[in-house]
């Protein structure tokens, strides 16, 4: 594209404001992403200090620090804060900054769209924020918001809702934004097929986000009007049922896991080849997996409500549809290590965090297979395997998906070198209490503790005590992770050249570090897009 | 590139999002059919008087009808069937009484809602008339026999041998009808 159809599209900031006006009003993508990642990183440490509540009332058994409906309150605002609030928007973030870089766009698409869709979200969270200092507290009927437990909430009830619709804007027009990128921006020479895997899974993730993202509006909406007015939805005296609320949700809650893991895995399929010095193995079947992901998701919703009373039938349904997203997923896993095997590798912090990727997200993987199979699932249902489960692959998958992702760049976003040593610090000290915490809750579970209480039986006190020094050590981990990225942004002395890493590849790596506020107002030379498609 | 583009895949794809909205209203009526050609919740059928009458009983056969009650949550009724259960052939229509009484003093309104199992089953159970069928409103601390007419259809597969029939009474009277 020419440099005067970038003039059309998005105001040229020469005279860039200053202060908190260029925050406020800006249009440029690496400030939005900048914006999106650092509010993600404020939400990562409330819903982390949730998480602590919840582990500190969990250490022994017994009713010690909190009440059991502020216990409850903890689960449901950790979940949603770290869904909503700390992953999903550092994707985004990860993809304003990187994907017009990587297919050598200007910018992204629609620039004040962006801007909207970032400032929607501080005032979605202060909302749901808002509801811990009300009448009844914040919600606490669990993040899936289950009618009619839901609708027993207090004051909060509307202001819940609302955050949930705020939310929802928010990612659907950030997904609008990177599909009309992806679709119409690329630079001469960039074809689908030499897309870097990072800008194909979000694509993919963008239109799962259309998708599925206005249901869940839907259902909230649903649950408004059943409350104020007078609808009958899930209500069964008025010709409702509570099950329909539980198909509705899970129709968005099974597309949304994989939101939260598709573009960690194209964060994946690009440090895995720059750290094994060899090009990614397999990358078509790599897009290839990732839509048959994608269309899969769609069909394998009822896996979390097996135990609702479901015609045989349906339970071999949606078992046998579950077990096969193992397949496609299989194969990105192959992928990633016959892209390793016999690479030259090096251990940077970014492919430490990778390489725990692979092998951690695969026992989360593992552990989901085992739930997919509907009569273990019967014993498995809302126990602390679910939660060992989905801990396995939201925090090795997704958090370490996008912490590796943030190494990655951040050189390149800052200009300087982070500092490796504290990297690698805060990398082990992540692996080791990321397993102590969660890999017990596999025996709670599996021994029948059940999830969301906050008092258990006596012969699950050591585990859980176990799981609760496990995770004060993971929050303290990733206090190191905020110096080395504070250290990294403002102190580092070190300088990055354009290339960064020895091995990396792609036209992100083609810009100076720090890569200019304005990259590509020209297009790429069409020679320097040969990196996917020799693989 | 044309300047225009991305703004028209954005309108497209913000049709696409409202077609979304619209699906996950569009479950809830495809939930019902759904339940219907399965038998999903128990939800039973409903056929006319005449329609029953002319399936006639089939002497053969014997099926036991068991009758459940319960009280949903701020609900306050004394609540029961008037026998246990009862032992009726396929196609004769049958009439089972329920008992009801409001144990509140103040006047309040009812609402009904049936359940059968199995769930295959379900589908064979049909209704002429039932309390379930309207709201049913009681004066203070009102007792009152409510009637049930029924027929098991001669087509029930042959190993269902027991039907279970629960009524679940829920306070629907207007005050606290969203509650
Ligand atoms: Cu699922």
């Amino acid at each position: 594209m020419s440099s005067t159809t970038a003039d059309l599209l998005h105001d040229d900031h020469h005279d860039k404001p200053r202060g908190l006006k260029r925050w406020l009003f800006t249009t440029n993508h690496k400030d939005i992403g900048t914006l999106y990642l650092w509010f993600s990183l404020v939400m990562f440490f409330i819903g982390g200090t949730m998480a602590l509540i919840i582990r500190t009332e969990l250490f022994q058994p017994g009713l010690q620090l909190v009440d059991p409906q502020f216990f409850n309150s903890m689960t449901t605002m950790h979940a949603l804060i770290m869904i909503f609030g700390a992953v999903m928007p550092a994707f985004v973030g990860l993809a304003n900054w990187m994907i017009p870089m990587m297919i050598g766009a200007p910018d992204m698409a629609l620039p004040r769209l962006n801007n909207w869709s970032f400032w929607i979200l501080p005032f979605a969270f202060a909302l749901l924020l808002s509801t811990l200092f009300m009448p009844g507290g914040a919600p606490a009927a669990g993040w899936t918001m289950y009618a009619p437990l839901v609708l027993q909430t207090g004051d909060a009830f509307p202001f819940l809702i609302f955050s949930i619709h705020l939310m929802g804007v928010s990612s659907v027009m950030g997904a609008i934004n990177v599909i009309a990128t992806i679709l119409n921006m690329r630079a001469p020479g960039m074809t689908l097929m030499r897309m870097p895997l990072f800008v194909w899974t979000w694509l993919i993730t963008a239109f799962l986000l259309i998708a599925v993202i206005p249901v869940l509006a839907g259902a909230v909406t649903m649950l408004l009007t059943d409350k104020y007015a007078g609808t009958a939805f899930f209500n069964p005296a008025g010709g409702g049922d509570p099950v329909l609320y539980q198909h509705i949700f899970w129709f968005f809650g099974h597309p949304e896991v994989y939101i939260l893991i598709l573009p960690a895995f194209g964060v994946m399929s690009q440090i895995i080849p720059t750290f094994a010095r060899k090009p990614l193995f397999g990358y078509a079947s790599m897009v290839y997996a990732s839509c048959a992901i994608a269309f899969l998701s769609f069909i394998v919703w009822a896996h979390h409500m097996f135990t609702v009373g479901m015609p045989l039938s349906g339970e071999l349904f949606f078992m046998l549809a579950t077990m096969m997203i193992a397949v496609p997923t299989g194969v990105k896993v192959f992928n990633w290590v016959a892209t390793m095997w016999r690479g030259s590798m090096t251990f940077e912090t970014p492919m430490l965090f990778a390489v725990a990727f692979v092998i951690l997200f695969t026992i989360g993987g593992f552990s989901g297979l085992m739930l997919a199979i509907t009569p273990a699932d019967f014993q498995y249902h809302d126990t602390y395997f679910v939660v060992a489960h989905f801990h396995y692959v939201l925090v090795p998958g997704a958090i370490f998906g996008i912490i590796a992702g943030v190494y990655y760049w951040l050189p390149k976003w800052t200009g300087r070198r982070y500092s490796e040593f504290w990297g690698k610090v805060h990398f082990w000290l992540s692996f080791v209490f990321l397993n102590v915490t969660f890999f017990p809750m596999h025996f709670v579970g599996l021994a029948g503790m059940p999830r969301r209480i906050p008092d258990y039986a006596l012969q699950f006190a050591e585990f859980n005590m176990v799981s609760s020094i496990g995770a004060f050590g993971f929050g303290l981990a990733q206090l190191v992770f905020l110096g080395v990225v504070v250290h990294a942004v403002w102190f580092s002395k070190e300088k990055a050249d354009a290339k960064v890493w020895e091995g990396a590849h792609g036209l992100e790596w083609t810009v100076p570090s720090p890569a200019p506020y304005h990259t590509f107002s020209t297009p790429p030379d069409p020679r320097l897009m040969t990196t996917e498609a020799h693989s | 590139m044309n300047p225009r583009a991305p703004v028209r895949t954005a309108l497209k794809l913000l049709a696409m999002t409202a077609a979304m909205f619209g699906f996950g209203y569009a479950l809830v009526p495809l939930y019902d059919v759904i339940c219907d050609i399965t038998g999903l919740n128990g939800k039973t059928g409903r056929i006319e008087q005449a329609a029953a009458e002319a399936q006639g009983p089939d002497t053969s056969r014997s099926v036991t009808v068991r009758f459940v009650t319960s009280v949903n949550a701020g609900g306050a009724w004394r609540f029961e069937p008037a026998v246990p259960s009862m032992t009726v052939h396929p196609g004769g229509v049958y009439q089972a009484v329920f008992v009801a009484e409001n144990t509140r003093p103040r006047a309040v309104v009812g609402q009904a809602v049936p359940s059968v199992v199995p769930r295959e089953g379900s589908l064979y159970f049909k209704k002429t008339e039932c309390f379930c069928f309207t709201r049913q409103p009681f004066a203070a601390g009102e007792r009152r026999e409510l009637p049930v007419r029924f027929v098991v259809d001669r087509r029930l597969p042959e190993h269902i041998d027991t039907l279970v029939l629960s009524y679940t009474f829920f306070d629907v009277t207007p005050d606290e009808g969203s509650s």
